[in-house]
């Protein structure tokens, strides 16, 4: 109970001098998160957050709970055993685009998979900061940086899109300016049970600067930016132009205005059994160009949780078999004896 | 008719055939009727990689030797004195190992023109003379068999398969084998198909039978049971023996063991059997991969368990900077590397020694870590206590380095008193160990103990204690993040310090005269073979010391001492001389190597050849009057 707790968003704020660049969408992400953390009524030496390398990664230093910086990539595979060792704990895993997606793509589908009991925040900022600016694997192709003077050949992963391919039982996307978007995404990943994973739009400054302008800028982002509602018909726009997702005679999604589009606007259901309108809608938006976006809760289903699995299968062990005695363990049964 | 019995001090028997031809199977219920019967006994399997590798070819060939006896034995032997060799390629795959005068029992149904053609054959051995010298009883294992079980309604192919019962059973026999356990285990193993079950107790029973009145087969022999020390034993695999160990450092430090491990070869059994035994405690994550293995595990450590991974050389290559990460961590985490041949893929079911400088210098940076190795298949027990004890009480990762041959052989281990094991004492940091300068209490991570040099280790969900920790460098004291040249510098000599003075007891020589020159120095599973040589120099009249190292980082602190103590140091490894660079730039020793890799363990007359010549050089010295 949070009443109980008395917590503050003053009690996980860290004496540790925050050293991300100014200006760094990360910033407005910690105090989104510092700021929620109260509301979720656990002690804070319950809550663990595990990060691997990169910029975002630093975030364990800057919150007063329980905290590991990891390796590069391996954070949501340390943070599995972790979770799946002790399922009393709130552990969270704080990764970016390179650190997930790239280095670490291996440990973060197989958690989705698993469904282990993890939040998993994952700053995109489609490049690579920490290493000073080389194109990242949510980078859109053709991207000129340091690396890739003549332009990036390879597609981008859509994050979105992978989580549901891997089987993730919740997967949403929000943005590092939007708080009380952020925050909210936060209540349902947390209220969930299970891996969650959620993108968080956040801007480099340095290396790619406005990189969501379109879906941040308060002139012109309704015109690109879906804000899912389970239950709610799936729209967006401004004023007079606004649109309605409807779904073609070929089953995919297409943005129509919303006179013509009338009744036959869908309906977002994130807790549907299988993901093909949450992954329709993330197909979406253009690769390049981001438009139109969908923000919210994509999907949220109910699947057994691996950890909670892991101890049904220990406490039902131990009913069948009694607690294990290593006196009998090491004796076994084909012995003989000597003296 | 009457038959003859013999009585001899020991023997070694091969069991060869493809790998479909359940040899390893045979051989396993050998040694299980001989430990039963109280012998000494020391096992070799050796068998492909393949699964199921092309039949009667001579990579497919799937071979089991046992040796054993009635006083204290060493190994599983130089070579057979019996050869079972159920086809032509498993006779020419190991008729080489056969001195001249042992046996040879072939399956006769089997060396058929097109089988001999395929291993190269062009006239068959068992009638062109090559196997004059040896004692050779032909018997169409494969047709008695089928003939035997006629009456049950099985395939012809499940009648074929009972061959391996029906030599079992004749090879029981010849050796005076107690019988029930097989009978047992047959009937559990079947329990599902009785009709199986039957026909293998049959043909096992009719291959009994065939010794006792066939003519071929004149002699039977007996070997007493080897006196041994008082108490209960079983007979144990090294991978078992190390799974034991692990679950016993469970019970004796209270932690919950957590298991992250990826399956591969010759490691996969120590995953099969903790994940038995849940009711332990014991929870088992087979990972994606390797490195996801070892970073579950050191996340299970971060919330308090008793993190473990296991698995082989190429694995060890992949976990590297997750075993940096536990190193600058200074979180417990026991490292399990059952080594193979290498580089690369290398030889997957055959032993080596060569990741001893993988485990010592394998990452990025200054990243000491401790390292035990066992030196028998029992042995692994004692060997998986003592590094969960070393990882717990000095909050670091610690190599556990097993090997195929120690994994995969077996041998008599007596079963300790549970009450007789150690003690492994995690001592959770519960509350503040710093007083501030403005007098308020604080919790630093990094505070150390100034006898062992550990830092605490705070669990999740011990309030006050809330602290990061990563692998950045880290102040000293405080944990927090420090690039400070000085701390670097300090903070790289503490955690060498702490592992340098992990206390380890001192190293005992097996020196009987006292008299020797010549130390042999071994580390590992080589223990074996280097005991029965020094042995058989010792018979010969020669003087000669042997010491084994079970601690390889840090090294006993008497091993200078000892090494110096002697003329000439020999060091047999089964790698290019890991331990052997390792001394002489320690200590300045001018060590000798013997090295192989053969995939095999050494041999013990090879072995005291080699420790004869050397021991030859120390007296030509004095003779000079050096």
């Amino acid at each position: 109970m949070p009443e109980l707790l008395k917590l503050t968003t003053k009690d996980f704020k860290t004496d540790q001098e925050v050293r991300w660049c100014p200006g760094c969408g990360d910033y407005a992400i910690l105090a989104a998160v510092q700021g929620f953390m109260p509301s979720l009524g656990i002690k804070r030496e319950d809550i663990v957050f595990v990060s691997g390398i990169g910029c975002s990664s630093r975030f364990p230093y800057y919150m007063n709970t329980y905290g590991m910086h990891s390796i590069h990539g391996r954070a949501p595979a340390i943070a599995t055993g972790l979770a799946a060792s002790r399922p009393d704990l709130s552990v969270w895993v704080v990764t970016g685009d390179g650190d997930a997606l790239s280095i670490g793509g291996n440990h973060l589908i197989h958690a989705l998979r698993r469904n282990v009991n993890l939040k998993i925040l994952l700053f995109n900022n489609r490049i690579y900061g920490l290493t000073k600016g080389q194109y990242s694997p949510t980078s859109e192709q053709g991207k000129i940086t340091k690396s890739t003077p003549y332009g990036s050949l390879d597609a981008p992963f859509n994050p979105v899109s992978l989580a549901l391919g891997a089987e993730a039982t919740f997967v949403a996307r929000t943005i590092d300016s939007d708080r009380k978007h952020l925050t909210s995404v936060l209540q349902a990943a947390a209220e969930h049970e299970g891996t969650a994973l959620i993108e968080i739009y956040q801007n480099c400054n340095i290396f790619n600067d406005g990189a969501f302008e379109k879906l941040k800028d308060s002139s012109v982002r309704d015109r690109h930016l879906i804000r899912l509602e389970h239950g709610q018909p799936i729209t967006f726009g401004a004023g007079e132009d606004r649109y309605g997702i409807v779904r073609m005679p070929d089953a995919t999604l297409k943005a129509m205005p919303l006179a013509e589009a009338g009744d036959s606007v869908l309906v977002h259901d994130a807790h549907a059994d299988e993901p093909d309108l949450a992954f329709a809608l993330s197909r979406l938006p253009d690769p390049a160009t981001l438009s139109p976006t969908p923000i919210g809760v994509f999907r949220s289903v109910r699947r057994p949780t691996y950890d909670t699995l892991m101890s049904d299968q220990l406490d039902d062990a131990a009913r069948r078999l009694g607690s294990g005695k290593l006196d009998e363990l090491l004796t076994g049964s084909d012995t003989w004896t000597i003296g | 008719m009457t038959k003859q019995v013999e009585k001899v001090d020991r023997v070694i028997i091969r069991f060869a055939g493809d790998s479909g031809d359940g040899m390893q199977l045979t051989g396993d219920r050998f040694t299980s009727e001989t430990a039963a019967f109280g012998n000494d006994l020391s096992t070799l399997p050796d068998f492909p990689a393949e699964i199921r590798a092309p039949a009667g070819t001579l990579p497919g060939v799937s071979a089991f030797q046992l040796h054993f006896a009635d006083h204290d034995i060493l190994t599983p032997g130089d070579a057979p004195d019996v050869l079972v060799a159920m086809n032509p390629a498993a006779l020419k795959a190991n008729l080489k190992d056969v001195p001249r005068g042992g046996t040879i029992i072939v399956n006769t149904d089997e060396f058929t023109s097109r089988a001999l053609t395929k291993v190269g054959y062009t006239a068959s051995p068992l009638e062109d003379g090559s196997l004059d010298g040896y004692k050779v009883h032909k018997v169409a294992l494969t047709t008695q068999t089928v003939k035997v079980l006629e009456e049950f309604d099985i395939s012809r192919k499940d009648a074929e398969r009972a061959k391996n019962m029906y030599s079992l059973g004749l090879l029981s026999w010849l050796y005076h084998r107690p019988t029930d356990s097989t009978v047992a285990f047959l009937e559990k193993k079947f329990a599902k198909k009785p009709e199986i079950a039957a026909a293998n107790v049959a043909a096992f029973r009719a291959g009994w039978n065939y010794g006792e009145t066939t003519e071929d087969f004149v002699v039977s022999y007996e070997i007493a049971p080897a006196p041994m020390p008082k108490g209960t034993y079983r007979n144990i695999h090294g991978n078992l023996a190390l799974a034991y160990g692990l679950i016993a450092a469970s019970h004796a430090s209270g932690l919950p063991m957590f298991l992250g491990a990826y399956p591969i070869t010759p490691a996969s059994d120590i995953l099969h059997e903790l994940s038995k035994h849940k009711n332990h405690g014991v929870r088992t994550f087979q990972a994606e991969d390797e490195i996801a293995g070892i970073g579950a595990a050191l996340g299970a450590s971060f919330g308090g368990a008793l993190g473990v991974t296991t698995t082989s050389g190429p694995g060890i290559a992949l976990k590297g900077e997750t075993i940096g990460l536990a190193v600058s961590l200074e979180l417990p985490l026991v490292i399990c590397d059952i080594q193979r041949g290498g580089p690369s893929t290398g030889l997957p079911t055959k032993t080596e020694q060569s990741d001893l400088f993988l485990a010592m210098f394998g990452r990025n940076g200054e990243a000491p870590v401790p390292i035990v190795a066992p030196r028998s298949p029992a042995d692994c027990f004692d060997a998986a206590l003592e590094a969960a004890r070393i990882a717990v009480t000095y909050r670091t990762p610690v190599f556990l380095l097993s090997d195929g041959y120690l994994a995969n052989g077996s041998e008599p281990w007596r079963i300790p008193d549970v009450a007789d094991l150690p003690v492994i004492a995690p001592d959770f940091a519960t509350g503040p160990n710093k007083v501030l300068e403005d007098g308020s209490e604080a919790f630093w991570p990094f505070l150390r103990d100034p006898a062992t040099l550990a830092r605490p280790w705070a669990v999740p969900g011990t309030p006050g204690l809330e602290h990061r920790i990563g692998g950045i460098e880290k102040q000293d004291g405080t944990g927090n993040i420090s690039y400070d040249p000085a701390n670097h510098d300090l903070m790289v000599r503490t955690r060498a310090a702490k592992v340098a003075g992990i206390d380890v007891p001192d190293l005992e020589v097996d020196d009987p005269s006292g008299a020797a020159k010549v130390l042999v120095l071994g580390w590992g599973s080589t223990y074996g073979p280097i005991q029965a040589a020094c042995r058989r120099v010792r018979r010969e009249g020669n003087q000669v010391a042997h010491a084994h190292l079970r601690h390889l980082n840090p090294f006993p602190a008497n091993l200078g001492r000892i090494l110096k103590e002697y003329d000439r140091v020999l060091v047999p490894e089964m790698n290019l001389g890991q331990l052997s660079m390792l001394v002489r730039a320690r200590y300045l020793v001018d060590a000798v190597g013997y090295n192989q890799v053969r995939g095999l363990p050494f041999k013990a007359a090879e072995l005291a050849g080699v420790i004869t010549n050397l021991i030859g050089t120390t007296d030509a010295v004095e003779g000079v009057g050096v």
